[in-house]
Parts: C-alpha cells; structure tokens; sequence
C-alpha cells in the first residue's frame, strides 16, 4: 500500500538540483552535508544557479566545488573573503559566497574576513563553526570552547596562554558593512528550517547589495569530537551553545 | 594616433593598465611603487573604462582579488614592491597553479627584509627561479625605460591569457620613479570573458566549472606539472625576448637588464672609446631566459660580464647558457647602490679583459 | 488523521550516522543490520507511520532521502 505512494505527483522533499550527485567525503553524521544542501536548495528556489559564484577554503570543504552545482574558486587557506571581494567587483550582478570553517575564516583568513564585512562587500559568507581543524585531524581552532581538549589542547584549552575561542560572528556584527549577521545550526529539523531562512534572507539582500551578510552555523564534527553522531549534536547542544547562542546577532534596521 | 607624454615610470604602468583594457587592479601601498595605484584612484578607470581599482588591506588580500577576478576569466593587475611580492607569492603560486592569467609589476627595492627603499635588482631569483611554492613559473619581464613599462603592460596582458599564466613586470626603483617621455597605444576594448575554465555562472547542460589548485592524487597532480611544464617549453620557445648592442664585432660582452642596462650601456661606449671591441646583450624576458642566444655569443666572445643590482644572481643562469664555453664574471653594486659606468668599465678590465 | 507518506532512502550513500532516526517523529526509521557496499549500516523503515513530514531527509547530511506524501 505504501509503495503506490511513491510517485513523482506525491514527492514533497528530494535533493536538489543545485548539488551535484556525488558522494559527499564528509564522515558520517558532520553538518557540512546538511549546510551544504539548504545553501543549494536557496540557490535552487531563487533560480540563481546560473547566477552564482561560490569559493571554497582550505579545510574540510575544500572540496564544496564537488558538490555545489554551479561554477566555485577554491581560495588558498583563509583568503575566500579576498577571492570573493575579486569576483564580486568584476561581476557585481552575480550572487557570490564562500563557504569556510573556523580555521580558515576566523584563525588565518581574519584579516580578509574583517576587511571585506568592512568594505560591505555584497556577498553571503557562511561559516561554519565546529570549534576544532576536522580536516588536519582534530587540533585547535580559534573557536575550541575552554577547556575543550583537541590534539593541541590535550588538556584543554587553557585560556591563559592559548586565548579565547573567538566570538568572530558578534565581532563582524559590529562593522558598518555587514548587514546581516546570525547564528544558526543544522542538527535538528527545525534548525536546518531556520537557518535556509537566514540564507535565503541573506541571498535576497545580495540582489539589493546591502552588504556583508554573515550566516555562522554552529556545528559538530563527530570524528574530532570523538562522539556518535547523535552525540556530538547532544555536546553541541550542551557546551557549543551555551557560548554560541543561536539566533541573529544583527539585523538590517527598519 | 601617437600620444606623447612625459610620465614617471610607475604612472606609465598605471596608464598603460587602463589602456590595455584592464579589468581590475587591486594592490596595496608600498614605496617605490605607491604611484600605481595612486595615479589609478586619481584618474578614475572607472569612468573612463569601467575598470575596477580597490586598495586592498594586504599584499595578501590583494593577490586573492586578482585570483578571484582572473578565475572570471577577467584581465586583472597587481602590483607592489619586494617585501610585497614575498607576501603575493602564496597567491601566485595559486595562480599558476589553477593556470589563470594576470599580471603582477614588482617595482624591485633592496633587501632582504625590510631592507631599503631604494632600487635594486635582487628579487631576480624570486622572480624566475619560482617565489612561491612548487613546480611553476612566471613570465617575467624586465623595461629598462618608462616606454618599456608601458609596452610591456600590454604584452603581459597578451602573454598572460595567451598562455593562462602569471607574468611579472620586473620594474625597479629606478625605471618606477624616473620620468621621460612615452608613447602612449590607443584605449583597448574590454572584453566580456566567455572562456570554458573562467567561473562565469553555471551555463544550462553544461557541468559548472571550478577554478582550483588542487589535486587529491598524485597521478592527477602529476599530471597538471606534466602540462605546466609543457606549457613552460612552449613558452621557452616562443617568447624570449632580448636586445643586442654592437655586437655582431664583440670580443667581450656585457650584459645586464633593466635599469643597470642603462648604466652598463654607457660602460659599453667608454670601452669602445678606448678601443675594446665590446657589446651588450640585454634580456628583456628574464623568464623564458635567452640562454641560445648567450651560447652562441660564448663561441664569439673571450668573457661575459653580467652587471646586476643585487650579489650576483643572473650570472647563473648565464654560467649555464654558456656551458663553460668562454668565462662569465659578475660585477654589481646592491643593497639600493647603483653601480657607476666608470665602475663598470673598471670591472670589465679587471675581471673580463685583463683577466 | 495524518496523511500518509513514505520515504525512499538511497542506502549506497548512506553513511548510518543516524541523525534522521532521532529527528523522526513517529519512530519509523531505524538502522539496518546489513550493511551497504561501503560498509555502513544504512537507515532503513521499520514500519508504516510515515507522514511524509521530510523531518529525516532535512536534517539528513548526505541528502539520500526522498519524500513522497498522499495528496
């Protein structure tokens, strides 16, 4: 019985067009997949594919031009922001974003981060925030909570001499040129609705360049965190939240 | 139409830029280059071509713009001075890499470090034997005049997208801030970029295109340096340029490039006063180097003297074009000093002609 | 009464992190005790209390669930 529902006239959810059909590299359970996918299905549902222009980091999705189903750069570790501000400038009419995680934004790429939410640059930036380096195997990012351990901090990070995580989201918030700045996740369903708003939101101020717009998304990276799936997102939800509250940090003024 | 004017060498970088129909510049302050980007914010490429111009917050920033920019298959310019040019070599290895065409002027000053600001000639190893990291070369090119400069705008231009690689102006303090009178080309069109490698927006049933520098295997990553290095023969082939003064009688041969061409070349006619058969042999491309033409001059010529401003760094690849055929020596002033004719002379008697 | 739905998972790309399991409402997702050709336990439906919500697919990281729901 269950079977003569699957037709194409009953399909209320499949995978969008804008990503490509390969197998994503990505351990099982990460985020990126899920931040990967409502990025395309924005892309999809405002009909830009042929109009966007994405830029990968160095990191764990180094390699997103596999899986985004329109034309990307892949920038060197840290300067997507600088790729970004390039291809922007000669092409202000496309959509463009870079797609980059704690290391490469908010560690070796914080300059070009900075100065291009500065500058306003009209573009979507989309962080992705695990507080560790998935793809180096598991050492501290600018981003590792207190007193969470990774291969660099194996007992801890301790704050005295290996600093703060990094709030880089509030930082940005405060520059003129960003225009929208929020933190979302993607680990619970109605998470992964809330943040493909954000984007979407974040997309559509693009087309009327008001500037930087910022989406971070607090995540998890089971493998580093040497946790299940399921229980990476219960620490998330526990420990990652509490420092990085979820919701918008700025918003345009009416 | 000629259009004479007299500029300064790095304005004339700046114009040519404009004229050869440039798309973007993107660059960061540092002295002996800073009137690049000044006479460009002065005179507004915007209104006149549509031309970008953005001072970047880094030397860093900077190359990234001109990646990004150059993967939209668009003609982009940078430019910048020695510590600067260390800073872009992260990005112009990248470049080369992902095989995008720009063009990077390296207005040279003394190093190393912060070294000083007055003209030098010492980034020649960075420029032609790499800078950054791996296997990959730039196209350099060296003025010794501002007509040069500007001449050689256009042609990086040419040779950048002729063969999707980096090609470098090697300006120096000297040619960068001395003016005197050019020869301006015609406004060139720009060009809406429709190239299959360069990310213009995903074309419908057509897979969309990246520009990276990445490879997972090594087979592939082999193969990529297979096809650079081909390019590199093609380009060995093809695109040495070099002037040659009095030569055809030469027992003894000069040679320098840029401005210390200048110098060396009044060496040249002191010792042809006093009755030495001497000629010049100047590389205009540093990179592809014009080794044939220095070993067919090795079986004339009893010595080559290479004159540079820095400690001796293209009379390597002199020694090598030679293979051992006639002697090489090397005489230089470095560190911002600039050699004297007299010191020259008095070198080539010592080393060449005495010796 | 929900409507009815279903869900086609496209088991050789799924990874069984189980992250569609506890988003599920109505417990129809489970982990199969086969294994696909990577290796992986894959999520599998274990009985018929689909609704067709998509809660599993849009949460799930490698996009391999379909969702089909009665008119």
């Amino acid at each position: 019985m269950s079977e003569n529902l699957v037709n194409p006239e009953n399909l209320v959810y499949k995978k969008t067009d804008a990503m490509t059909d390969r197998v994503l590299h990505y351990c099982p359970g990460c985020g990126h997949g899920t931040a990967h996918r409502i990025l395309a299905e924005v892309i999809d549902e405002l009909q830009i594919q042929d109009q966007t222009i994405g830029v990968a980091p160095v990191g764990c999705s180094v390699l997103a031009y596999y899986y985004f189903n329109v034309d990307m750069q892949e920038a060197a570790h840290g300067r997507a922001p600088a790729v970004a501000t390039g291809i922007k400038r000669v092409f202000p009419e496309k959509y463009v974003f870079t797609y980059q995680g704690d290391g490469d934004l908010a560690a070796i790429g914080t300059a070009e981060t900075i100065h291009a939410c500065n500058r306003g640059e009209n573009i979507l930036v989309v962080f992705i925030n695990n507080g560790i380096y998935g793809m180096t195997g598991g050492q501290m990012a600018p981003t590792t909570l207190e007193g969470m351990k990774s291969s660099t901090s194996p007992f801890g990070r301790d704050v005295k001499s290996m600093g703060s995580p990094l709030k880089i989201t509030e930082l940005v918030a405060q520059l003129p040129g960003t225009y929208f700045a929020t933190r979302q996740a993607v680990h619970k369903p109605a998470n992964v609705r809330k943040a493909k708003r954000a984007i979407k939101k974040a997309m559509e101020y693009q087309k009327h360049n008001k500037g930087t717009c910022f989406v971070e998304i607090v995540s998890n990276c089971p493998s580093n965190w040497k946790m299940t799936p399921v229980q990476s997102n219960e620490w998330m939800e526990e420990n990652m939240f509490p420092f990085y509250p979820l919701g918008d940090i700025k918003v345009p003024e009416k | 139409m000629k259009e004479l004017r007299l500029m300064k060498g790095n304005e004339a970088l700046a114009e040519a830029a404009i004229r050869a129909g440039a798309d973007a510049y993107f660059g960061y302050p540092i002295t002996p280059q800073s009137e690049v980007i000044e006479y460009l914010m002065a005179n507004k490429p915007e209104d006149r071509t549509g031309m970008v111009v953005l001072q970047a917050e880094s030397e860093v920033a900077a190359i990234n713009m001109v990646y990004g920019a150059a993967g939209c298959g668009k003609k982009a310019v940078t430019s910048s001075s020695s510590p600067g040019i260390s800073l872009k070599q992260e990005g112009l290895s990248y470049i080369a890499g992902a095989e995008l065409p720009c063009v990077v002027v390296n207005v040279v000053r003394g190093g190393p470090g912060l070294g000083t600001i007055q003209p030098s000639q010492s980034d020649y190893f960075q420029s032609v034997k790499g800078g950054g990291h791996g296997d990959y070369k730039l196209i350099v090119l060296a003025p010794s005049s501002v007509q040069e400069s500007v001449d050689y705008m256009r042609l990086a231009f040419d040779l950048a997208f002729k063969y999707r690689n980096p090609v470098m102006i090697q300006s120096d303090g000297i040619i960068g801030q001395m003016m005197e009178k050019v020869e301006l080309f015609e406004q060139q069109k720009r060009v809406e970029p429709d190239y299959e490698w360069a990310t213009i927006g995903k074309k419908k049933d057509k897979p969309a295109t990246f520009v990276t520098s990445l490879q997972l295997q090594a087979e592939e990553q082999e193969k990529v340096n297979l096809r650079l290095q081909k390019k590199y023969r093609e380009v060995e082939k093809n695109e040495v340029r070099f002037e040659k003064v009095q030569c055809d009688d030469a027992e003894y041969l000069l040679t320098a490039f840029g401005s210390c061409a200048r110098i060396t070349r009044k060496a040249m006619e002191m010792a042809r006063a006093k009755g030495y058969k001497v000629g010049m042999l100047r590389p205009q491309t540093l990179y592809p180097f014009p080794t044939e033409e220095f070993n067919k001059m090795a079986e004339q010529v009893k010595g080559i003297l290479t004159v540079e401003m820095n400690a001796g760094q293209m009379v390597e690849d002199v020694k090598l074009s030679v293979c051992g055929k006639t002697k090489v020596e090397y005489f230089g002033r470095f560190g911002g000093m600039i050699p004297s004719p007299e010191e020259i002379l008095n070198a080539l008697e010592q080393k060449i002609i005495g010796g | 009464m929900a409507k009815r739905g279903d869900v086609v998972i496209d088991i050789e790309k799924c990874k069984g992190c189980e992250v569609c399991i506890s988003a599920c409402p109505h417990e129809v997702l489970s982990l199969s005790s086969e294994v696909n050709s990577k290796g992986y336990h894959y999520a599998v439906k274990v009985n018929s209390g689909c609704t067709g919500c998509a809660n599993c697919a849009i949460v799930c990281p490698d996009a391999v669930i379909t969702v089909y729901r009665e008119k």
